[in-house]
C-alpha cells in the first residue's frame, strides 16, 4: 500500500520516499468547491507533521494545507499556478500539490489506509 | 443551531432532488451550490438565465392611507411620490445615520410591497411595528416564496410562461399569472443582469420552479453564485458592506436619497439620522466604500487590512472573492477618502504579505438592466 490518507482529507503516495506526492482527496475537493488559487510551500522548506504548509482557496473560502508527515518540500506542482482547477478535476492525479522528502517512515505508517479513510468519509 | 432547528423554504425538497450542497444561512437550510458548482452557475447567469431560491428573504406589505408617509419617517427615500407599479431601493437608518437594513419598496394599487434581508427581517418587522404600527398595518407574508430569475435570457424564458412580462421595465412590478399561480413580479435583482424577482404563494412555488427549470435557458444557482454575482455588480451585502455604523454617504449610496428628502427638498429630513446624513451630503465624508481589483491572483477576503506603500492602515475589506467574470480578485473596502480615488494603488494584507490592488470603479461587471 503506497497511498495513505490523513484526517484532514489529504493523501500521500510514498512510491518514492525521497519525493512522496501529496494532494487532497476527492471528498476534500468536493467540499471546497471550485478551487481558484493555491498558495504552495517554497521548495527547500522543511515542515513538521501537522504544520500549515500552504493554503487552498475556493470561490467561497480559504482552507489550510497541512503537512501529512515531517520532511522537506522538494517539488511543487507548477501546473496549478496556471490551472488551479486541476485539483477539482483530477485531485488524485494531475492535481497533486507538492512532493516531500519523508523524514520518518513511521509517521507515514501511522496514517489511514484507503478502507479506513473511506469509513471516515462515510461517517462524516 | 443544529440542522433540525433550521427553517426550510418551500423549495427545500427540490434543492435536495437537484443535488444541492446545503448550508445554514440566516436560520434557513439553503443551497450554496448545485452539482455544476459556483463558477459554472455564475457563468450561466451571465450568459443565459439562473434560478435562485431567495424565499428566506422577508416579504411584507404596508397597508393604509398613511403607509407611504409613515414609511418616510424611517427611510430617506421618496415613497409618497412613488407611482403605482414603480420600485425603489432604500434603507432604514438609525439616529447616527447608520444603516439598519436595505430594502426594496414597490408601490402597488392597495399597498406598499417591501422586501428586506433574511438576516434582518425579524428586527425590521419589530422596527416597523414599533415606529409606524399605529399609522399603518404591517403585514408579513411568510406564506410567500421568492424566486429570482436572472440573466440575459431570463426575459426570453419567462415570457414563455407569460408574454406580458417582456414589457416590464427595470425597477417596476406587476401582478402576473405564472404556471397557474398568482404572482407579483418585479424586473429587478441582485446580479447586475436583467432579470425578475417573483413573489409566489408558497404552495405553488415548487410547481413554478419546476416550470422555470424546464425551460431550456434556465439552470439553478445557489447562494454562492449569488454572492459572486452581486459582488461583481458592486451591490452591497447587508452586515458586510453596509451596517449600523456605515452611513449611506460613506457607502456611496447617496444616489438612493431623492431630492425631496434632502435639505431644501419638499419633505426634507424627518427620518432617523437626517441631520448627520444631510451634513455629510453637504461637506463630504472621511471614509468611502470603494471597489478594489487585485493585481495578483490571491483572493482577498472580508476582514483583510488595506495599507499604503508605507504600511499605514487605510481601511479594511468588507467583501472579497475571485470574480469569475472579471477573472481577478475583487473586493469592496472602506478606505480613507484621500485614498479612495480611481486607479489609486493600495495593498491588502493576506497571510502576512502585502498584495497590490487598485481602486476600481464599481461595478466590476457592467450592469445590463432593461430600462424599456
Amino acid at each position: 500500500m503506497t497511498t495513505k490518507y490523513t484526517p484532514d482529507h489529504e493523501w500521500i503516495n510514498i512510491a518514492d520516499r525521497e519525493a512522496a506526492t501529496v494532494g487532497i482527496t476527492h471528498h476534500a475537493q468536493d467540499a471546497l468547491g471550485d478551487v481558484v488559487f493555491i498558495d504552495l510551500p517554497a521548495v527547500g522548506r522543511s515542515f513538521k507533521k501537522g504544520d500549515v504548509a500552504g493554503v487552498i482557496e475556493s470561490v467561497k473560502a480559504a482552507a489550510d494545507l497541512y503537512m501529512p508527515v515531517s520532511g522537506e518540500v522538494v517539488e511543487v506542482n507548477e501546473a496549478l499556478r496556471a490551472d488551479p482547477s486541476l485539483v477539482n478535476t483530477d485531485p488524485m492525479g494531475h492535481g497533486w500539490l507538492f512532493k516531500v522528502h519523508v523524514a520518518d517512515m513511521a509517521e507515514f505508517e501511522q496514517l489511514m489506509d484507503e478502507p479506513a479513510y473511506d469509513t471516515l468519509v462515510k461517517n462524516a | 443551531m443544529s440542522a433540525t432547528d433550521l427553517q426550510k423554504t418551500p423549495l427545500h425538497a427540490l434543492h435536495f432532488e437537484l443535488g444541492a450542497k446545503m448550508v445554514p444561512f440566516a436560520g434557513y437550510d439553503m443551497p450554496v451550490s448545485y452539482p455544476a458548482g459556483i463558477l459554472a452557475e455564475h457563468r450561466h447567469c451571465r450568459a443565459s438565465a439562473a434560478l435562485f431560491d431567495v424565499s428566506h428573504m422577508g416579504q411584507l406589505r404596508l397597508l393604509g392611507a398613511d403607509a407611504a408617509k409613515a414609511l418616510e419617517s424611517l427611510v430617506p427615500m421618496d415613497v409618497v411620490d412613488l407611482a403605482v407599479g414603480k420600485q425603489r431601493y432604500g434603507f432604514f437608518t438609525n439616529a447616527s445615520g447608520g444603516i439598519l437594513d436595505d430594502l426594496m419598496i414597490t408601490r402597488r394599487e392597495r399597498d406598499l410591497f417591501v422586501i428586506v434581508n433574511a438576516t434582518r427581517k425579524n428586527a425590521d418587522i419589530k422596527h416597523l411595528v414599533t415606529h409606524i404600527g399605529h399609522r399603518c398595518t404591517v403585514q408579513p407574508l411568510p406564506e410567500h416564496a421568492l424566486l429570482a430569475l436572472q440573466g440575459p435570457k431570463a426575459v426570453t424564458a419567462l415570457s414563455r410562461l407569460n408574454p406580458a412580462l417582456s414589457k416590464l421595465a427595470f425597477m417596476t412590478g406587476m401582478s402576473a399569472t405564472l404556471a397557474g399561480a398568482d404572482c407579483f413580479v418585479t424586473r429587478s435583482g441582485y446580479t447586475g443582469e436583467d432579470g425578475f424577482e417573483i413573489s409566489v404563494p408558497a404552495s405553488q412555488a415548487e410547481a413554478l420552479a419546476r416550470a422555470l427549470l424546464a425551460l431550456a435557458e434556465v439552470q439553478p444557482a445557489g447562494l454562492g453564485a449569488r454572492d459572486t454575482l452581486r459582488l461583481e455588480a458592486g451591490l452591497c451585502l447587508y452586515g458586510h458592506d453596509i451596517n449600523e455604523v456605515t452611513t449611506p454617504v460613506e457607502a456611496g449610496l447617496a444616489w438612493a436619497i431623492q431630492k425631496a428628502r434632502r435639505a431644501g427638498g419638499a419633505r426634507a429630513g424627518g427620518y432617523p439620522g437626517a441631520k448627520i446624513i444631510d451634513g455629510q451630503l453637504a461637506i463630504g465624508v472621511s471614509i468611502k466604500r470603494v471597489g478594489l481589483l487585485g493585481l495578483e491572483r490571491v483572493p482577498v477576503r472580508e476582514g483583510a487590512l488595506i495599507v499604503d506603500a508605507q504600511g499605514h492602515k487605510l481601511g479594511h475589506v468588507t467583501s472579497g472573492t475571485l470574480g469569475p467574470t472579471v477573472n481577478s480578485p475583487i473586493a469592496m473596502a472602506y478606505l480613507a477618502a484621500n485614498h479612495a480615488l480611481p486607479d489609486h494603488e493600495v495593498y491588502s494584507q493576506v497571510r502576512g504579505e502585502n498584495r497590490p490592488m487598485r481602486v476600481s470603479a464599481l461595478p466590476f461587471a457592467p450592469h445590463r438592466y432593461f430600462r424599456g
